[in-house]
């Protein structure tokens, strides 16, 4: 038992601050908080961050970062529309056979893995830092999609996309399905495949890696590929939500999504992290958004608190550690 | 010579003659004294900010936050001004120390909590962000103090821009600091090997104090000259943009890992980034091709340098490995 107590401290900790934000936001709004339809909203708006964070969260394994899903999710989003739009002539609107929207939706996760693997390249081969590498491709793939939507609004898509972003089954948002999807996906994938092996080993020493007969380049390049992956997702969710797409939605995501994964005990430096912390994480912040939300504050006033929560809980992270 | 070819200073310098050279004889109104000015004038704030993050940078930091922060100096600035009266003098005054403030907090949160200063500075970003706009609730302040105005105007004799004049006054001031100084050998030092740092006997508390407090202080610096270019406060004008900069800083020659930058490349890299978007619109070519062009110019860059450093750790190396069998 006390074994257990220390093996998930961190996770424990985590789940004490996720409860404790649920009953201060609960006590907050004590008949709004808790109710299907505030539960029903808050599941609708999380997924996207949450792919994203899967997505980052991939890329700060192995000690990288990925700056460029955000724009990714984007790059997908407008490849879609802008292939549906060139087949269909009168727009997108309603339903569109289900073979032209597997042909969309392979262009727009074509061209974010083509991106993903010119970053492994990058990152694996040319040994570029991966804060550098996907600086650079963050600023060409927001280029390419101001470019060619010449920095324009396109929206009306199918029923099936739209699907994606609004619909439920039964009581369940798709969208809240997807990311759980793709949460117990990744989770499988880190913990129960070799690469997902050599990724924490990767992050945790390059050099051992490399010596235990570890092929560090694949490992690198599949990692930005899972990350594009998971941004392309991501891409989808957010295109189906605003039935539109823009070169630059979710700009302010990007640095929210760090902030998640390391408020969920991913490591900065590579080497730690559970896909269960990231997901609780996310949980987390939409918890405090949407009960402040609730409450009428200020939606920065949530940005805010996310920036002090993630210094109290490294905080007190560093003090337990230094007692222990 | 051979340092030189070694050094991408180098072949920034090059690229810039290039890009130049091809520009001007597309469109000569690119080499006009006129369009020079013109770009030093607004880039001057951009400048100033790119020499806080370079020094953030050469001591093995990062600051992802120096946006926020010279959001909240310029915002409080004027607000105060507006509210109290006061001068430019005081403007310069009260947004530095702002800036100082911020920045220390960062410096005291990097080095006592020992988190990585990318996340530390991503959590007061949204942090400094968030309670300026939960404060100001988003008004714009449109009508700021004339002398902003003024200052944006003045022109020394030849019509050089004072706002630029401030700009070279931070670069020089910087590298008095870095070159002349006992503190700038230790910021090197520092982001050259920390451990080592620490057992010859710096103190690494104060030189972080000193690096991210002097990333605040050109914030709160910077956005006088920013308010004087744009005649306005707006509450998310600046954020979003910390990005761009640490760009033109990489670009510049600076080793995102602390250690090795100069301040003449991060002068390139902020004038290659301002040619880039002054020239492909003079040349004809349209603004949505901007970011396409920067991320290409990045991706190539980057790539390059880390290609080169792998050839010459190759080519040590062997130099070793050659010496040892003698």
């Amino acid at each position: 038992m006390k074994e257990f107590f220390r093996t998930h401290r961190d996770l424990l900790g985590l789940i004490g601050v996720l409860c404790a934000a649920f009953l201060i936001m609960w006590g907050c709004n004590p008949t709004r908080f808790v109710t299907l339809n505030n539960l029903r909203s808050m599941a609708f708006q999380l997924p996207e961050i949450g792919i994203l964070t899967l997505g980052m969260m991939v890329a700060m394994l192995h000690g990288g970062i990925n700056l460029s899903i955000v724009g990714l999710a984007n790059l997908t989003g407008i490849t879609i529309a802008l292939v549906l739009h060139a087949i269909l002539p009168q727009g997108a609107r309603g339903e569109a056979g289900s073979w032209l929207m597997l042909v969309a939706a392979a262009a727009g996760f074509f061209v974010s893995l083509l991106v993903g693997f010119l970053q492994g390249v990058l990152i694996g081969y040319a040994g570029v830092s991966a804060i550098l590498a996907t600086l650079g491709t963050m600023t060409l793939v927001n280029g390419v999609c101001v470019l060619i939507t010449h920095g324009s609004t396109l929206s009306s898509f199918p029923d099936s996309i739209l699907f994606l972003g609004n619909g439920s089954l039964g009581p369940v948002p798709v969208p809240l399905l997807l990311f759980l999807f793709c949460a117990a996906v990744l989770s499988i994938i880190l913990r129960r495949t070799t690469f997902g092996f050599g990724l924490y080993m990767l992050g945790t020493n390059q050099e051992a890696t490399k010596f235990a007969g570890i092929n560090n380049r694949v490992i690198l390049l599949r990692v930005y590929l899972l990350s594009s992956v998971l941004a392309s997702i991501a891409g989808l969710v957010m295109m189906g939500r605003f039935n539109s797409v823009k070169a630059d939605y979710g700009q302010s995501y990007l640095l929210i999504t760090v902030l998640a994964a390391v408020l969920g005990g991913t490591s900065a430096s590579g080497g730690y992290g559970k896909v269960l912390g990231a997901v609780l994480a996310v949980v987390m912040l939409q918890i405090i958004a949407s009960g402040l939300n609730l409450l009428g504050v200020d939606p920065f006033f949530a940005i805010a608190t996310w920036g002090a929560i993630l210094l109290v809980v490294m905080a007190l992270n560093h003090f337990l550690r230094a007692r222990a | 010579m051979k340092k030189l070819v070694s050094r991408s200073e180098f072949y920034l310098f090059l690229l810039i003659l290039v890009l130049g050279a091809g520009f001007t004889a597309a469109n000569p109104k690119f080499l006009s004294l006129q369009n020079i000015l013109d770009l030093l004038k607004s880039y001057s704030f951009f400048g100033i900010l790119s020499v806080g993050a370079l020094v953030v940078l050469l001591s093995g930091g990062i600051d992802i936050s120096f946006t926020a922060v010279a959001q909240v100096a310029e915002y409080v600035t004027v607000a105060v001004i507006l509210q109290y009266g006061g001068n430019l003098f005081t403007a310069f005054l009260l947004s530095s120390s702002i800036g100082i403030v911020l920045g220390l907090i960062n410096g005291l949160l990097i080095h006592f909590l020992q988190i990585p200063p990318i996340i530390t500075t991503i959590a007061t970003l949204n942090l400094y962000f968030g309670c300026l706009y939960v404060i100001s609730t988003g008004n714009i302040i449109y009508r700021v103090p004339k002398f902003f105005e003024d200052l944006s105007g003045t022109m020394l004799p030849g019509g050089f821009p004072m706002v630029a004049v401030l700009w070279i006054g931070v670069v020089i001031g910087t590298w008095v600091i870095l070159h002349q100084t006992v503190l700038g050998r230790s910021i090197y030092a520092l982001g050259g090997n920390l451990i080592a740092a620490e057992r010859v006997g710096f103190k690494v508390l104060y030189i972080r104090l000193f690096v991210y407090g002097f990333m605040g202080f050109l914030s709160g610096f910077g956005s006088v000259v920013h308010t004087a270019l744009v005649q306005s406060a707006i509450p998310n004008s600046i954020v979003g943009h910390e990005l761009d900069v640490l760009a033109a800083v990489v670009l510049g020659g600076a080793n995102i890992f602390g250690g090795a930058g100069s301040l003449a490349g991060t002068f390139m890299g902020v004038a290659l980034l301002a040619m880039l978007g002054n020239g492909l619109t003079l040349i004809g070519i349209s603004s949505y091709w901007n970011d396409v062009v920067i991320g290409i110019v990045l991706l190539v860059g980057v790539t390059f340098s880390s290609l080169q450093r792998m050839y010459l750790a190759g080519r040590r190396a062997k130099v070793v490995v050659e010496e040892g069998a003698l």
